[in-house]
C-alpha cells in the first residue's frame, strides 16, 4: 500500500539524505579539490574552497616521478585477474550449493565467511614467509592468488544467492526436454544468471582494486598496484598534501568511472540478491 | 505407447522414510490421478517416474524396459510443472522448441511441430512473447505445448492448476481432460484437490503416508472405500464419522454417512439435531447439526431449505449407505 508522505516530511528526508550524501562524498571532493591546488595553498588556514589559483601541475609532477601506468596496468591485471580466476572456482561451487545442497551446505558457507572475519594482519607473517620462500614477493602471481583466495568466499556468497533465486523447476523441466548439464548451463541457467555473475564481477574487481593492506605488504615495485603508487606519496620526509591528492583522484578515477556506469547492478550485489 | 508399471518402488532420503513401498500398473491411454493430502508422497512418486529423483529400490516400467536408472530425457516422458517453469529469457516459440533443438531435430520440422502444437492450445498470436507478457493461463498452456511437441509416451502433470484462480481453472481442467480424449496418451496427474481427481480420473489412486491406500474409479472409490482415509478423502462436503454408541448398534468401530445421504424431517427420524449453520449455494444447502448421537453432522439438501439455525430436527440415514470401519480405520465388508 502506498503510503500518504506529506510535502513536508519529503522535503526534510530530501534535504536529509542529499546532507548525508554530501558528507560522505565530502572527503573524495576535498582530495580532488585539493589535487589542483598548489602545495602551499594545501596548507593555508582556513582552507581555501573554490577561490584559489587552480593548477594541474601536481598531476605532471606525479606522472614524472612516477610511471602512473604501469600502476594501472597492475591493478588491472591484478583485480580482473583474481576476480575471473575466483569466478571460475566459484560458479561451480555455489552451483553446487544452491541446486545440491547436502547437510552441510550451510555450514560450509558459514564457515567461509568467517575466514572473512580474522584480522588479515593474523596471517601476514606466515603467508609473507610463504612467499618469501615460492620466490612470490612482489610477483603479479602471487598476488592475483591471494586476493583471489580473499573474495573467494564473499564470491560463492553472493553467486550462491543469486542462484538461490533461480527456481529450480526451471532447471528440472531443461532435465526433461532432454538438456545435458552443459546445455542446461548454456542455455538456460547462464543466459538467467548473467546479471547476478555481472554483479558478483563488478563488486569483486572493486573489492580487489581498493584492496590496500596485502598489496602494499607484498609487493614493492614490479606488482605495485595504485594503491602502493597512493602510498609513496606519503612520504616520512613531509606531506605533499597535493601531490597525494593529485596521486588519490588519478587512482581512484578509473574504478569511479566504471563505478558509475555500473551503479544499478551494484546496488543489486551489495544487497547480496536479498531483494529481488 | 504408454504403459507404466511400478514394482515395489520405494524412496528415502537418508533415515526418512518418504515412500515405503509402491506397486501400481498404469494402462495406455489411461488418466491417472495421484491424490493424497500434502506431505502424502505423490510428488515425489510422479517424480520418481520422470526420473527427477532416484528411486531407492524397485523398478519403473516404461512399455516394458525398466526406466528405474534412466535420465529423465531418456524415459520419453513429458512433464508439466506446478510454477509452469518455463525459460523466461525464451519467446514462447522457443520455450516449445527447446526440447526439438536437444534432440536435434531439422529446423523445419521444429517450426511445423511447434506451429501445429500452438494451434491445438490456441497460441498461435503469443510466439514470438515472453511468458511474462502472458496471463498465468496462457503459460500453463505455453507448459503444455513444451510437453506435447515431444509427443511423449505419457504426460507428467504436477498439480498444474494450483497456481490459477479458481474460474480459469475448471476452464483448464476441462482443456486437458479435451487434450487427453484429442492425443490419447498416459495422463499421470498429481492433485491435492479431490474435485479434481474425481471429474478427471479414470482411475484415481489415493495416497496416504506413502502408501498406496487405493486405487480404483473415481465412484468405485466413492461408493466403496476400503478404508476410513479413503472415505474421508473422497467426496465433499466430506463424509460424517460417527463412532462410539452409534457405531456399535452397527457392530463397528466408525460408522461414515455421505451428508447427501441423510434425509431430513421435521418431525421424526434415527437421530435428533438442531441446526447450528446452515451454507446455501443456491442448487445445494448444506446444514451443519449439532445431534446427541454423533455430534456435529453435515447434511446436504437439494435446492433452499427453508429451516435455519436454532431449529429442530430430524436425520435418517439411508441404510444401505452406511460404511462401517474397524479399529484400523479398515473397512468391515458385508453389509449389517
Amino acid at each position: 500500500m502506498a503510503r500518504a508522505v506529506s510535502l513536508r516530511r519529503r522535503t526534510v528526508a530530501t534535504i536529509a539524505a542529499w546532507a548525508i550524501g554530501f558528507l560522505i562524498f565530502f572527503p573524495i571532493l576535498w582530495t580532488i579539490i585539493t589535487s589542483f591546488k598548489t602545495e602551499l595553498e594545501a596548507f593555508s588556514t582556513p582552507p581555501k574552497f573554490l577561490f584559489f589559483e587552480w593548477t594541474t601541475e601536481n598531476y605532471g609532477i606525479v606522472q614524472e616521478r612516477s610511471n602512473y601506468l604501469r600502476f594501472v596496468s597492475n591493478s588491472l591485471i591484478l583485480s580482473i585477474g583474481s576476480t575471473l580466476v575466483a569466478l571460475l572456482f566459484a560458479i561451480p561451487a555455489a552451483w553446487a550449493m544452491a541446486f545440491a545442497p547436502g547437510k552441510r551446505t550451510k555450514d560450509l558457507l558459514m564457515w567461509m565467511l568467517s575466514t572473512k572475519m580474522m584480522p588479515p594482519v593474523g596471517a601476514l607473517i606466515p603467508v609473507y614467509l610463504i612467499f618469501r620462500d615460492m620466490g612470490l614477493l612482489d610477483s603479479r602471481g602471487g598476488l592475483i592468488a591471494v586476493l583471489f583466495l580473499l573474495n573467494l568466499p564473499i564470491i560463492v556468497w553472493m553467486l550462491y544467492t543469486y542462484f538461490k533465486e533461480i527456481p529450480g523447476e526451471i532447471l528440472e523441466a531443461a532435465r526433461m526436454d532432454g538438456a545435458s548439464l552443459w546445455k542446461e548451463l548454456v542455455y538456460v541457467l547462464a543466459p538467467m544468471a548473467v546479471p547476478g555473475i555481472a554483479s558478483t564481477l563488478l563488486l569483486n574487481i572493486i573489492l580487489a582494486w581498493n584492496e590496500a593492506f596485502w598489496t602494499l605488504n607484498l609487493t614493492t615495485s614490479a606488482a605495485a598496484p595504485l594503491t602502493a603508487f597512493i602510498a609513496s606519496y606519503s612520504s616520512p620526509e613531509g606531506l605533499f598534501w597535493a601531490k597525494l591528492s593529485a596521486a588519490s583522484t588519478m587512482a581512484i578515477a578509473p574504478i569511479l568511472v566504471l563505478g558509475w556506469f555500473a551503479q544499478k547492478q551494484l546496488v543489486r550485489g551489495l544487497t547480496f540478491g536479498a531483494v529481488k | 505407447m504408454g504403459t507404466i508399471v511400478l514394482k515395489d518402488v520405494q524412496k528415502r532420503f537418508g533415515d526418512v522414510v518418504i515412500i515405503p513401498g509402491a506397486s501400481l500398473a498404469i494402462e495406455n491411454g489411461e488418466f491417472i490421478v495421484f491424490v493424497g493430502p500434502s506431505g502424502c508422497g505423490k510428488s515425489t512418486l510422479l517424480r520418481l517416474i520422470a526420473g527427477l529423483e532416484d528411486v531407492t529400490a524397485g523398478e519403473i516400467i516404461i512399455d516394458g524396459a525398466d526406466a528405474a536408472q534412466l535420465a529423465p530425457a531418456k524415459r520419453g516422458l513429458s512433464m508439466v510443472f506446478q510454477s509452469y517453469a518455463l525459460y523466461p529469457h525464451m519467446s514462447v516459440r522457443n520455450n516449445i522448441a527447446f526440447g526439438l533443438k536437444m534432440a536435434g531435430m531439422p529446423k523445419p520440422e521444429i517450426e511445423a511441430k511447434v506451429t501445429k502444437a500452438a494451434q491445438t492450445l490456441n497460441l498461435t498470436d503469443y510466439l514470438d512473447r515472453k511468458p511474462r507478457q502472458l496471463s498465468g493461463g496462457q503459460r500453463q498452456r505455453v507448459a503444455i505445448g513444451r510437453a506435447i511437441v515431444r509427443q511423449p509416451k505419457a504426460f507428467l502433470f504436477d498439480e498444474p492448476l494450483s497456481n490459477l484462480d479458481a474460474a480459469l481453472r475448471v476452464q483448464m481442467r476441462l482443456e486437458i481432460m479435451q487434450l487427453h480424449q484429442t492425443l490419447g496418451a498416459t495422463m499421470i496427474y498429481v492433485t491435492h484437490d479431490q474435485v479434481e481427481a474425481m471429474t478427471m480420473a479414470d482411475r484415481i489412486v489415493v495416497l496416504n503416508k506413502g502408501n498406496v491406500e487405493q486405487v480404483g474409479s473415481p465412484l468405485d472409490l466413492y461408493n466403496n472405500p476400503d478404508s476410513l482415509f479413503v472415505a474421508g478423502f473422497i467426496g465433499s462436503p466430506k463424509m460424517n464419522f460417527i463412532s462410539g454408541e452409534v457405531a456399535g448398534q452397527y457392530k463397528a468401530q466408525t460408522i461414515g454417512v455421505r451428508p447427501e445421504h441423510i434425509a431430513l424431517s421435521s418431525q421424526s427420524g434415527a437421530w435428533e439435531g438442531t441446526i447450528a449453520l446452515a451454507e446455501h449455494l443456491g442448487a445445494d444447502t448444506f446444514l451443519h447439526i449439532d445431534t446427541k448421537a454423533g455430534g456435529r453432522l453435515t447434511v446436504r439438501a437439494a435446492g433452499e431449505y427453508d429451516q435455519g439455525p436454532g431449529a429442530k430436527i430430524w436425520l435418517t440415514p439411508e441404510k444401505n449407505r452406511i460404511h462401517r470401519f474397524d479399529q484400523n480405520g479398515r473397512t468391515i465388508k458385508n453389509a449389517a
